[in-house]
C-alpha cells in the first residue's frame, strides 16, 4: 500500500525495455503463464506512423536517440521495439574467435559455458523467429554491389549480409532508421512483441524507469516517469509497480544508469556495472567515388549511363567483407568492413574530405564534397575496442539530460580509446583505403572524432555477463550479481565488441538466458513454464535448444 | 513587458547576423545582395543560411534557442580576442565575428570546436545544427523542402519522391555476383 491508500500495481514480472532483449522475455514468460509488464520510455509507433521526413518531431527524432557523452556518443531506438524499429536489419553471427577474447582482463571474457558452438542453437531460434535470411545478389543494393565488385577487385572476398527484411516488400528507401513504413523490416513489432501481448502482457510506452527499490517481501519496487508524448523534456507523471522479478533491457546507454541509480536503495553494485562499455569498436568511412573509375575498372552501369550514383538508394547495410575475421590473426587486428548508408541530419557532419587541409570537416572543401553526396560510399568498421567506456554518476532522469525535445542529449558515459582501439582502427582504416583508392576508384577518409569523440550505433557490455565477478556484472544466467531476481538481457549484456553487427548475439543470448529466468519466476511462486515455440508457432528452433534447457536451469537448492 | 526600442532591434540583428556568420562558416554559401555582411561568399549557391540555419536554431524545438543570444555575444567576444591576438583591424561597424574575413572566421570555428576547448560541445552543437539545415532541412517536412528547391537537398542531389511523398527505387540492384564469397560462409549466410 501506498501512503495515500492507493495500492501498489503488482505483477509478476516487470520488463524494462522493449528492445531485443526486454522483447524476448516478455514473450517467453507471459506465454509460460507469468503477468508481465513492459515500461518502455519511447512511444509506440507502427508502420502508418513512421514518416519519410527529417522535420524535426517526425518519428525519425521520435524513436532514435543520440546522446552524447565525453568521448562516445550513444545512437539506439526509443520506442516500442527498440532498436529493432531503427536498426538496418543485419543479423550476422559472431565468428568464432569473438567467444575466445581475453579483452583487458587477462582470461577468457565469456562465461565457460558460451562459444559459437554453445550458441548456435540459440542463434537457430532468433532466426526462425524474426527471420534472419540470407540474401542473395539480386537483393544486393547499389552500393553493396559497388563494395563488393572493389573488395573483388583488390582480391577480397565479399557477402551478402543476412537480413531481417521482407524483400517482397522493401522498396529500398533508406527510410529505415525512422521506422519501415512499408513493413519490409521485419522488427520486433512483428515477431516477440505482438506474440507477447498476445500471451497477455501489457506494453506502456512512454514510461521511463528511474530507479528499484525493495519490497518486503523480497520482490523489487519499480519507479517510473511518464514522458510527454512530443516534448521528451516533459514529465507528465509518475508512479511505482511492484514485481517479483524485473528484467533489465533498457539498452547498454541506459540498463547501466538504472542500476546505478538504484544503488541507495538496493545497496552496492557490482563493480561492473557501468563498467566495460564496448561500442563495438565502431567508425565509419566515407568514400567519394570516381564515377568513370567505377565503369573503367570495375565495369558498372546502372542501364541507364549511370555507373553508380545511389548512394540514397537501397536498405542500410547489404555486403560486408569478412577477410579480416580471422581468428589465426592476434587480438585487435580482426575487423569487419561492411557497407552502409548513413541519412542526413547525423550523416553528414563527421564526414571528412579525403585530403583536404583544415579544416576537414566544414568549409568549402566540405560543401563540395557534400555536393557529390550521390556518389559516396560509406564502410562501417567493427573492430576489437577494449572495453574502455565508463558511465559516470547518473544524470536526475533518464540517462541523459536531454537537449532538444527530441532525440538529442547529453549523457555521462566517458570512453577514452586506448591504443589497442585505436590500432585497430588504424588499421581498419587502412584496408577501407588499400580496397577503395585501388586503381583510382574513390577517394577515402574516415569520420572525424575531434567533435563529438568517438560514436556507436550498438553499444554493448556496460552491464555484462561472466564467470569473474570482479569484471562482469552478471553470472552466466543474466542475474545481477548479489541481486537475486533483477536479470539484465539486452546489449549490455554482452562481455565485448563482436566485429560483426549485434543484433543476432544479444538475441541469441536473451534467449539462452530464458530457461533460468522463467525458473527464478516460478520459485517465487508464479505458475509459469518454459517451453514456448517461436512466436509464430515453429518449432524447429526449440527442438534445436531442447536438450541444452536443464543446463541453464539452477539445481535446486544452489547457493549463489 | 517593455516594447522594443531600437537599441534591441539592432541588439537582435547583430546577434543574427553572427548566427549567420556561424552557420555561413560551416556550409558556406553566396552572397544575398551586393552588400551582404553575414554571408562570406566563399562558396557558389546556397550555404547553410539561405537552407534555413537561423529559422532552424529558432525553432524551440532544437533546445538551442535559450542559449542563442549568448552564443552570438560569446563568439563576438572570441573574435575580439582572436583578431587582437593576430593584430587585425576589425570594422565597427559589424559584430566581430562577421568584421573577421572568411579564412579568419574558419580559423576561429577550428579553434572553438578542438578538443579541449571548454566551451567545444557548444560550438559543435552549434555547427551541427547549421549543417543540418543544409544536409537535412530539418526545420521543413523534406517533401516540401524538394519541392521548394531547397538548397542543400538540390545540391546534394536528393531524389524527388512519389507522388504520395514515400521514395521507392524500384530498379536498386546490378543484380548479378560482384565478388567472391567468404570460404567459410555458411548457409545462414553468417561465417561458421
Amino acid at each position: 500500500m501506498t501512503l495515500n491508500g492507493k495500492a501498489t500495481e503488482q505483477t509478476d514480472v516487470l520488463v524494462i525495455g522493449s528492445g531485443f532483449g526486454g522483447a524476448i522475455a516478455a514473450y517467453h514468460l507471459a506465454a509460460g503463464g507469468a503477468r508481465v509488464v513492459v515500461l518502455e520510455r519511447g512511444p509506440w509507433l507502427e508502420g502508418k506512423d513512421f514518416d519519410h521526413d527529417y522535420l524535426l518531431g517526425s518519428s525519425y527524432t521520435r524513436v532514435f536517440d543520440f546522446v552524447a557523452g565525453k568521448g562516445m556518443s550513444v545512437l539506439g531506438g526509443n520506442c516500442v521495439g527498440g532498436g529493432s524499429v531503427v536498426y538496418f536489419a543485419a543479423l550476422p553471427r559472431a565468428p568464432r574467435f569473438v567467444f575466445e577474447r581475453r579483452g583487458s582482463i587477462g582470461r577468457r571474457m565469456w562465461p565457460a559455458g558460451i562459444d559459437r558452438d554453445a550458441l548456435d542453437p540459440w542463434y537457430d531460434r532468433v532466426a526462425e523467429a524474426i527471420p534472419a535470411r540470407p540474401q542473395t545478389w539480386d537483393d544486393v543494393s547499389y552500393p553493396g554491389g559497388l563494395w563488393a565488385a572493389a573488395c573483388d577487385n583488390a582480391g577480397h572476398t565479399a557477402n551478402p549480409v543476412p537480413v531481417g527484411v521482407d524483400n517482397d516488400l522493401c522498396v529500398n528507401c533508406n527510410w529505415m532508421a525512422a521506422g519501415c513504413h512499408f513493413d519490409a523490416k521485419r522488427s520486433l513489432l512483428f515477431s516477440y512483441l505482438p506474440a507477447a501481448v498476445a500471451h497477455g502482457a501489457t506494453i506502456r510506452p512512454l514510461h521511463e524507469v528511474q530507479y528499484l527499490s525493495r519490497t518486503d517481501d523480497g520482490g523489487y519496487r519499480v519507479h517510473y516517469n511518464v514522458i510527454d508524448g512530443e516534448d521528451y523534456r516533459v514529465h507528465a507523471g509518475s508512479g511505482t509497480i511492484d514485481a517479483k522479478v524485473v528484467v533489465v533491457a533498457a539498452g547498454a546507454g541506459a540498463t547501466p544508469v538504472i542500476l546505478q541509480r538504484s544503488e541507495p536503495h538496493l545497496g552496492a553494485m557490482p563493480h561492473a556495472v557501468g563498467r566495460y562499455f564496448s561500442g563495438n569498436g565502431e567508425r565509419l568511412n566515407t568514400a567519394v567515388m570516381n564515377e568513370d573509375r567505377v565503369r573503367e575498372v570495375l565495369g558498372l552501369d546502372r542501364g541507364d549511363g549511370r555507373a553508380y550514383e545511389a548512394f540514397q538508394i537501397g536498405k542500410g547495410p547489404t555486403v560486408a567483407c569478412w577477410d579480416y575475421l580471422d581468428g589465426a590473426r592476434p587480438e585487435y587486428t580482426r575487423f569487419s568492413l561492411e557497407q552502409l548508408y548513413f541519412p542526413p541530419g547525423l550523416g553528414t557532419i563527421l564526414a571528412q574530405v579525403p585530403g583536404a587541409a583544415d579544416p576537414t570537416w566544414f568549409g568549402v572543401e566540405k560543401k563540395k564534397m557534400l555536393e557529390r553526396w550521390r556518389s559516396w560510399l560509406i564502410i562501417f568498421q567493427m573492430i576489437e575496442d577494449d572495453n574502455e567506456g565508463v558511465f559516470g554518476p547518473p544524470p536526475p532522469t533518464g540517462n541523459s539530460v536531454r537537449i532538444s525535445q527530441q532525440m538529442l542529449g547529453h549523457g555521462t558515459l566517458s570512453y577514452d580509446p586506448t591504443p589497442n582501439t585505436l590500432r585497430g582502427w588504424e588499421l581498419a582504416d587502412a584496408a577501407c583505403k588499400e580496397i577503395l583508392e585501388k586503381d583510382g576508384l574513390a577517394e577515402v577518409a574516415p569520420w572525424t572524432n575531434d567533435p563529438v569523440g568517438a560514436y556507436t550505433v550498438h553499444p554493448l557490455a556496460s552491464c555484462r555477463i561472466g564467470d569473474d565477478p570482479g569484471t562482469s556484472a552478471l553470472d552466466d544466467r543474466h542475474e545481477l550479481r548479489g541481486h537475486p531476481g533483477i536479470f539484465v538481457t539486452d546489449g549490455s549484456a554482452v562481455p565485448c565488441s563482436l566485429t560483426v553487427n549485434p543484433a543476432m548475439t544479444i538475441s541469441a543470448l536473451a534467449e539462452r538466458a530464458m530457461p533460468g529466468i522463467v525458473d527464478a519466476v516460478r520459485r517465487r511462486g508464479v505458475e509459469v513454464s518454459y517451453g514456448a515455440p517461436a512466436p509464430d508457432g515453429s518449432i524447429s528452433g526449440r527442438r534445436g535448444t531442447e536438450k541444452l534447457v536443464p543446463t541453464l536451469v539452477r539445481a535446486s537448492g544452489h547457493a549463489r | 513587458m517593455r516594447p522594443d526600442t531600437p537599441d534591441d532591434n539592432q541588439i537582435e540583428q547583430a546577434r543574427t547576423m553572427t548566427l549567420e556568420a556561424y552557420a555561413d562558416t560551416i556550409v558556406p554559401g553566396e552572397k544575398r545582395w551586393p552588400g551582404d555582411r553575414a554571408i562570406a561568399g566563399a562558396a557558389p549557391g546556397g550555404g547553410a543560411v539561405a537552407a534555413g540555419s537561423i529559422e532552424l536554431l529558432r525553432w524551440p524545438a532544437t533546445g538551442m534557442t535559450e542559449g542563442l543570444d549568448g552564443l552570438a555575444d560569446l563568439v563576438n567576444g572570441h573574435a575580439e580576442e582572436y583578431a587582437a591576438e593576430l593584430g587585425l583591424e576589425l570594422d565597427a561597424s559589424v559584430p566581430p565575428f562577421v568584421a573577421l574575413p572568411f579564412e579568419h572566421r574558419t580559423a576561429l570555428v577550428q579553434r572553438l570546436t578542438a578538443p579541449g576547448h571548454p566551451e567545444k560541445e557548444f560550438w559543435v552543437l552549434l555547427a551541427l545544427f547549421s549543417n543540418m539545415a543544409f544536409d537535412s532541412a530539418a526545420h521543413l517536412h523534406t517533401t516540401e523542402a524538394i519541392e521548394s528547391g531547397h538548397p542543400g537537398l538540390t545540391a546534394m542531389g536528393f531524389a524527388r519522391p512519389d507522388p504520395d511523398g514515400r521514395w521507392r527505387f524500384p530498379a536498386s540492384s546490378y543484380r548479378r555476383p560482384l565478388a567472391r564469397l567468404h570460404p567459410d560462409t555458411i548457409a545462414s549466410g553468417s561465417l561458421g
